[in-house]
């Protein structure tokens, strides 16, 4: 029994440092905070993420799309948890294009709660040449495409620093620390005080990176917080019947002379 | 193997039984007479059986939701982990479950390469092994391209043109296999079909690989034949099927960890990215269970050479029973093939290792010693050894050591040892 435990937890072990060195393609050590939604219980913090819905919406919307994420998912359980007050004026702040109506025309409207959120440009061309060729990635599963994810994302975030003396830049080419080849497209976006938050929050750097971040580890994982709680659930569920299956099978196996 | 004439109890069940043999056939399955000593590396086949199944149930659920179109793969992949219900959970299973089922093939494959289980009279066994183990990385690797993501796209890409590598048809047999000329929708609507149909060929094999299984009955951690089954042997119900199920439990254990609170350790980040022909990423790694082969193939510096290695590598499993020349069948009675064993097994995993680093300079280098030695295990050591080991005494039944009072086989066969010296 003993031995088992300990190859399976040997195993656990092996496949979690083999799948680590896989991923850790970057040297640069990441930054890193004490995020809320780490760890068996992890959590989102809902005034993190409401501040950090602010932060996308003033910074990051003119250019990054969410183009998986819907309005109504605002306001649900697990998310920013705004009340569906709030989630329909926030939408109905947005302009939607919707149509052909029965002229056949296209018309503009207040995007509603089932719809997505809007999109920044109305295509990638165009994206494209409004950022100097570079295409700003849609955020939705962001912090999930990128090794490191909350922290890489972070880091980048707050990697802007002046570029070693031998390498020169492009125009419109900055340096960052943190990125990929430490070149990036995105001038540096966040600096004290940009934004005001509504619950009074002193807006740092740091803090604004910290809540952004935390809002698209949201939009990447809208179930994180479920998927934590159902797994302790049930961990706990196979753990129980376990120790019951370990017993009944000790009493069975006594019938013979044998050890199991 | 249970010979004995069974009869049903009920009128309506020998009626039922004359006409379709199906109570015959729960009673040989219950009744099985299954070697007393099994250790825990034999509950992998059990846990093999829960994955398939697994696999398939969850597949389904998500084919329901899921859209096998290169403009709405990605889309409906999110449209599953957002607003289908549990649909973060199903496709995390499935995900998961894939990496879960080869790190179960490999237990299962390397405990039957410790104690011999591929020897006669098994071979049948093992080669349908190795035919479903094949079928396993042919579906793993379609339904790692269906999220259409950047890796499922460029992993698709480097593996299907492994086939022009072939002399003269090289080119067309890709072509045809895309469906175009290069990976495009075309390629994804048949990876579907394909990645669909594999697991119910495989469900095929599975019970054929048991019926085979069931003819000779199991082999056991001693390796020696069943003398008395009425002393050597347990009915499969309740004794095994309650032992499969406590060792499937912490399989479970293990797998909700995955599932719950590391769904995309095992997979790449780059797969979260949609799929653009147009940006090649930096490394293009398989998923994990495929990395030993990945760095065999590799490791030649010549494509179409390369490309026959890597099949090779898994096509001499299939020769095992008969280039291994020992009569022994556990290795715990054979001094010196243990150790090779074991120097196999480290062997396996640098390849592993080396196949997720980028191929060049030592990396490289360790790759192509690891790849030479593999071959050289199976065609060298094993043939050389079964002539020259001296192979330790075996029990004259599984029961002495077993009696002995420990089912530890090191304990066991030192009893064994002393009882000889006495």
């Amino acid at each position: 029994m003993q031995r088992i435990l300990k190859i399976l937890f040997f195993l656990l072990i092996l496949n979690t440092n083999f799948a680590n060195s896989i991923t850790a393609e970057n040297s640069t050590k990441l930054l890193t905070t004490d995020w809320s939604f780490k760890g068996l219980f992890g959590k989102f913090d809902r005034a993190s993420l409401q501040r950090g819905y602010q932060v996308y919406n003033e910074v990051c919307a003119s250019c990054h799309s969410l183009k998986y994420v819907s309005y109504r998912n605002l306001s649900e359980k697990g998310g920013p948890e705004f009340s569906v007050k709030e989630a329909k004026a926030i939408a109905a702040s947005f302009e939607i294009t919707d149509g052909p109506n029965q002229d056949g025309e296209m018309f503009t409207r207040p995007a509603k709660l089932s719809d997505k959120f809007a999109m920044p440009y109305s295509n990638e061309e165009e994206a494209k040449s409004a950022n100097g060729g570079a295409y700003p990635p849609d955020m939705s599963v962001l912090v999930k495409a990128r090794a490191g994810g909350a922290d890489y994302i972070y880091s980048v975030l707050l990697g802007y620093v002046d570029p070693p003396e031998n390498i020169k830049l492009d125009d419109g080419v900055y340096y960052n620390k943190y990125m990929y080849g430490n070149k990036i497209k995105m001038p540096k976006q966040l600096s004290d005080g940009l934004v005001e938050y509504s619950d009074g929050t002193n807006a740092t750097e740091e803090q604004m990176a910290k809540d952004v971040v935390s809002f698209l580890m949201w939009t990447a994982e809208p179930h994180l917080e479920q998927r934590h709680k159902t797994g302790f659930r049930a961990i706990v569920y196979l753990i129980i019947l376990t120790v019951l299956v370990y017993f009944s099978m000790k009493k069975i196996w006594s019938r013979v002379e044998t050890n199991v | 193997m249970s010979d004995h004439n069974y009869t049903p109890s009920s009128k309506f069940g020998k009626w039922f039984n004359d006409r379709l043999p199906l109570l015959t056939l729960a009673n040989h399955l219950t009744d099985y007479p299954t070697p007393k000593n099994l250790n825990y590396w034999w509950t992998f086949g059990g846990i093999l059986t829960f994955c398939l199944i697994t696999q398939i149930i969850t597949g389904l659920v998500l084919a329901m939701h899921y859209i096998a179109h290169a403009d709405l793969a990605f889309s409906s992949v999110e449209h599953i982990m957002r607003d289908v219900n549990y649909g973060w959970l199903i496709r995390y299973i499935h995900a998961n479950g894939a990496s879960m089922f080869f790190l179960a093939v490999y237990i299962h494959i390397f405990r039957s390469l410790f104690y011999g289980s591929y020897k006669a009279p098994r071979e049948i066994i093992w080669i349908l092994g190795i035919m479903i183990y094949l079928l396993m990385m042919a579906a793993a690797f379609m339904g790692y391209v269906l999220p259409w993501g950047q890796m499922s796209f460029w992993g698709a890409t480097v593996i299907t043109n492994l086939f022009s590598a072939i002399p003269l048809v090289g080119e067309s047999i890709t072509t045809w296999l895309w469906g175009g000329y290069s990976v495009d929708n075309p390629t994804l609507t048949r990876f579907f079909t394909l990645h669909y149909l594999i697991p119910f060929l495989i469900l095929g094999l599975v019970v054929l690989h048991i019926w085979a299984l069931h003819v000779p009955g199991n082999n056991n951690p001693v390796g020696i034949d069943i003398q008395k089954p009425s002393k050597d042997t347990v009915p499969f119900h309740p004794y095994i099927v309650i032992k499969d199920l406590f060792a499937l439990l912490l399989f479970m254990i293990v797998f909700a960890f995955f599932v719950f609170y590391s769904p995309n350790i095992l997979g790449h980040a780059d797969n979260y990215i949609e799929a653009n022909p147009l940006v090649t990423p930096a490394h293009i790694v398989p998923e994990w269970y495929l990395l030993p082969f990945y760095a065999i193939l590799r490791s030649i510096p010549d494509k179409l050479l390369g490309v026959v290695a890597m099949l090779s590598a898994i096509f001499i499993l299939a020769a095992l029973p008969w280039l291994d020349t020992s009569k022994v069948r556990s290795a715990v009675f054979r001094p010196l093939y243990k150790q090779f064993y074991w120097i196999l097994v480290i062997d396996v995993l640098i390849l592993g290792y080396v196949g997720a680093m980028p191929a060049e300079g030592l990396y490289l280098l360790i790759a192509r010693v690891a790849t030479a030695y593999y071959f050289l295990h199976f065609l060298l050591i094993l043939p050389i050894l079964g002539k020259i080991e001296k192979t330790t005494p075996l029990p004259l039944s599984i029961t002495s050591p077993v009696l002995g009072g420990s089912a530890d086989l090191v304990m066991a066969k030192s009893i064994d040892v002393r009882k000889e010296k006495l």
